[in-house]
């Protein structure tokens, strides 16, 4: 490290640090990534605004009652919490180093995701074939919007999920893996935390309307 | 999500390679059995309907809600007030202050447009 020794007759020597100290590689990912996070729940904050305002206009269509199942609901919020807990658990074979217990967590995760979008696009195919499409209310379009997005971001943590699976296949679990699996485990749990504001404000109080 | 405190330049080193974020089996368990919990009685509530009460039922269940968005961030994200230098946690607070205003300024302002902006039909009539 440089110092800069400043030599004042009769004083005690006076050291600077002159260079900026250095930062490995990846040291600032978890806070970026987290500030990403935030940034995405802002997202999610004005689409739960525009569902809140929107979601009981319903242009003479179907109202919740007649739409959402919460068996069906009930199952896949099941789906999505059994998956945040396989991919703790996924972490804590991480920090043991044991590549082929990572694996499996991850595979068991992405197994639950998979089943969580399948149940969705389910419910979603069969309310589109009742006719409750996105056009036919403000509250359908607001529904589908909302609950389509937090779909949307499992598919891409799948996707993820998938890619990250290659990557500790080939490199094992390098810093830069571990990193990302952190990454992900932050992104995967943040989707479970917004799920929990979708089945509590959009199934469970529809319902109750 | 690192954990350890980040105690100054000295620790940096550590960084990429340290892998103690406060993950635990006994975390990762908790936080899972007390979601079970707080996921199952909102939908016990609403799909047997034992509060008679509507306005009842929705309070309880958005109650629930939010403790267990605490849950997550606690036992899931190993939230607290000290990893990354606090950075994540104020970032967070910021976050939750911006999502109140935008979520409660939205209702707040949309339904009184709502109430006021009425069409009257008698006035409608009037017009030439």
């Amino acid at each position: 490290m440089a110092m800069k020794l400043e030599n004042t007759a009769g004083a005690a020597p006076v050291f600077y640090e002159i260079e900026e100290h250095a930062h490995p590689e990846g040291s600032s990912t978890m806070l970026g990534f987290w500030i990403y996070l935030m940034s995405d729940c802002l997202i999610f904050a004005i689409l739960f605004a525009v569902y809140g305002v929107l979601g009981a206009n319903y242009a003479a269509g179907p109202a919740p009652k007649d739409l959402f199942d919460l068996n069906l609901v009930a199952l896949n919020t099941a789906m999505l919490l059994f998956s945040s807990i396989t991919y703790g658990f996924a972490m804590l074979a991480m920090e043991k180093g044991r590549t082929g217990a990572v694996q499996g967590w991850l595979f068991v995760t992405g197994l639950f995701g998979l089943a969580f979008l399948g149940i969705e696009l389910y419910e979603f195919a069969h309310m589109i074939h009742e006719g409750a499409t996105p056009q036919r209310s403000a509250f359908l379009s607001s529904f589908f919007t909302l609950v389509g997005t937090h779909g949307l971001h499992v598919t891409f943590g799948l996707v993820w999920l998938v890619t990250l699976m290659v990557q500790v296949a080939r490199r094992g679990l390098i810093p830069a893996n571990r990193r990302r699996l952190m990454c992900l485990s932050m992104f995967w749990h943040f989707l479970d935390v917004i799920w929990i504001g979708v089945f509590t404000f959009v199934y469970l109080m529809g319902m109750l309307r | 999500m690192s954990g350890h405190a980040d105690t100054g330049h000295g620790a940096h080193g550590d960084h990429g390679t340290h892998d103690d974020h406060g993950a635990s089996f006994k975390g990762y368990m908790t936080g899972f059995i007390l979601s079970v919990i707080l996921t199952a009685i909102p939908f016990w509530l609403v799909m047997t309907g034992v509060l008679e009460n509507k306005n009842a039922t929705a309070i309880a269940i958005v109650v629930f809600a939010a403790v267990q968005i605490v849950v997550h961030m606690v036992y899931f994200l190993h939230m607290n007030g000290k990893a990354e230098g606090g950075w994540t946690f104020t970032a967070m607070i910021f976050t939750i202050i911006i999502v109140v205003i935008v979520l409660s300024g939205s209702l707040w302002v949309m339904y009184h447009l709502h109430a006021n902006m009425m069409p009257v039909p008698h006035d409608m009539n009037r017009m030439p």
